[in-house]
C-alpha cells in the first residue's frame, strides 16, 4: 500500500537520511527509531506530503503522493508534535471541528462518546485552555477514534501521558490494525503493539 | 467544510472579542482624529473624507491580518487544515471570508455614521458603504496572500505590510474615487464597476496564490 524507495532528507547542507527503503502493507505497525535530531519527524511529514524529499519516492497505492494530493489525505490522519486543538475552543468543539475538517463530520453524540473514552468525561465542554497538557493530548487522541482512515502517522503520540492513556492508546492502535489498518509511528517511550507484522526502521 | 472553517473562525472571534472589538475601534479613532485636527473647515472636510476613510479602512484591515494563519501556524490546526481531503485554497477562501465578516462587515455599517464628520451628502455616504462594501472582501483576500507569505517568519507584522500596502492602492484610488465622484454630483457606477471586477478577480486568484504560498511557509 505504502511504498518508500531512496528517500533522502537535507536540512540546510546536511543530509539527515539517505537510502531509505520501506513499505508497509495492511494490518502493518512500523516503529521509526532514533536519536534526537535524526530525522524522524521530517520522515512523518514527508510521509503525509508537507515536505517534499530531496530525493526518492513515496507512492500510495501504487501512485505518488503529490500526484494524489487531496485524495491521499482521505485516507491519512497525521497527529503532530502540536496538538493541533485550539485553546478557546471546548474539547468538544475541537474534535467536531478538526474531524470535519479532515473530511470526516461527526455527530455530537459520537464525539461525546469518544471523549469520554478518552477519560474527558466531565470535561467536554470546558475550554481546552484549561485542561493539562495530558489531557489536551487526550483530545488530540480522540481523533483516532473517529477517524475512518486507513494509514496512521503519529508522531510522539505519547508525549504527557500518563501510563493509563498509554495503555488505553495502545489498545486503540491493536484496534486499529486488527481492522486491516497500518501504523507508522515514532516514540522513545516503550510500547509494545501486537501487531500480524512489526517493522522497525532506525535512523541514524 | 467550507462553511466549517467560516463557523470554527467565527466563533474563535467570540471568544476573544477583543481582537476584532480593537480594529474597529482603530478605524474609528483614526478617521475621528482627521476633523479634530484639520478643524472645522467644512468643504475641506468634505473632500478629504473619501481618502482618509479609506486610508483608515486599509489600516484597520492590516491590523489583523498577520492573525490570519499565525495562531493555527502555531497550534498545529494549519497544518491539519493543509492535509484536508478539501482544496486547500477553498479553505483558504473561507478563512478569508471569515477574516472579512469579522473585521470588514463592521467597517461597513460604522463608516456611514463616521462619514457625518466629514459632512458629507446622503448620496456620498451611500456610495461610501457601497465601496467599502466591495473593497474590504478584495483587502481581506490579498491580505491572506501576505500573511500566508510571511507566516512564521521574524517581523512578519511589518514584513505583511509592506508587501501588501502597494497591493493596496488600485482598491484605494477607486474606493475613494467612487465617493468623491458622488459628493462631486457625478455618477459612481464606473469606479463601482471597477471594484467589483478586483473583487472577482481577487476572489478567483487570491485564495489559489496564498494556498501555494501556505503550502511553501509550512515546508
Amino acid at each position: 500500500m505504502l511504498k518508500v524507495s531512496d528517500l533522502e532528507c537535507v536540512r540546510g547542507e546536511r543530509s539527515l537520511f539517505k537510502d531509505v527503503n520501506f513499505s508497509i502493507e495492511a494490518g502493518e505497525f512500523m516503529q521509526v527509531n532514533g536519536p534526537n535530531g535524526s530525522g524522524k519527524t521530517s520522515l512523518l511529514r514527508m510521509l503525509c506530503g508537507l515536505s517534499m524529499p530531496a530525493h526518492g519516492e513515496i507512492r500510495w497505492c501504487g501512485n505518488a503522493i503529490r500526484s494524489l494530493d487531496e485524495e491521499y489525505h482521505n485516507s491519512i490522519t497525521y497527529l503532530g508534535h502540536l496538538n493541533g486543538v485550539k485553546d478557546n475552543l471546548s474539547a468538544l468543539e475541537n474534535l467536531r471541528i478538526s474531524s470535519a475538517l479532515a473530511g470526516n463530520e461527526i455527530d455530537e453524540n459520537k464525539a461525546y462518546n469518544a471523549l469520554q473514552r478518552m477519560g474527558l468525561g466531565g470535561r467536554e465542554i470546558l475550554p481546552v485552555k484549561i485542561l493539562s497538557q495530558g489531557q489536551r493530548r487526550r483530545v488530540t487522541l480522540a481523533r483516532l477514534l473517529v477517524c475512518s482512515t486507513v494509514l496512521w502517522i503519529l508522531d510522539e503520540p505519547l508525549v504527557a501521558l500518563d501510563s493509563a492513556a498509554v495503555m488505553l492508546v495502545q489498545s486503540i492502535l491493536e484496534q486499529h490494525l486488527e481492522k486491516g489498518g497500518m501504523i507508522v509511528m515514532t516514540t522513545h517511550q516503550d510500547i509494545n503493539v501486537a501487531a500480524v507484522v512489526t517493522k522497525r526502521l532506525q535512523l541514524n | 467544510m467550507f462553511l466549517w472553517v467560516i463557523q470554527r473562525d467565527l466563533l474563535l472571534a467570540m471568544r476573544q472579542r477583543a481582537d476584532v472589538l480593537t480594529t474597529l475601534f482603530f478605524f474609528i479613532i483614526v478617521v475621528s482624529l482627521f476633523p479634530l485636527g484639520v478643524g472645522p473647515e467644512i468643504n475641506m472636510l468634505r473632500s478629504m473624507a473619501p481618502g482618509v476613510v479609506w486610508v483608515a479602512a486599509l489600516l484597520a484591515s492590516m491590523l489583523s491580518l498577520e492573525r490570519m494563519f499565525s495562531s493555527d501556524y502555531l497550534d498545529g490546526t494549519l497544518e491539519q487544515m493543509l492535509l484536508s481531503p478539501q482544496p486547500l485554497s477553498l479553505l483558504v477562501l473561507g478563512k478569508a471570508l471569515a477574516h472579512w465578516l469579522v473585521t470588514g462587515v463592521p467597517l461597513v455599517l460604522i463608516a456611514p455614521i463616521l462619514g457625518i464628520q466629514f459632512n458629507l451628502s446622503t448620496d456620498a455616504l451611500l456610495i461610501l458603504a457601497v465601496s467599502l462594501l466591495l473593497g474590504t472582501p478584495v483587502l481581506s483576500l490579498i491580505g491572506a496572500i501576505g500573511a500566508a507569505l510571511t507566516l512564521g517568519l521574524r517581523g512578519g507584522g511589518v514584513l505583511v505590510s509592506l508587501l501588501v500596502l502597494p497591493l493596496y492602492i488600485p482598491v484605494l484610488i477607486f474606493g475613494a474615487g467612487a465617493v468623491e465622484a458622488s459628493s462631486a454630483g457625478l455618477v459612481a457606477s464606473a469606479h463601482l464597476s471597477l471594484l467589483g471586477a478586483f473583487l472577482l478577480a481577487s476572489l478567483v486568484l487570491a485564495p489559489w496564490a496564498a494556498a501555494a504560498a501556505l503550502r511553501i511557509s509550512i515546508e
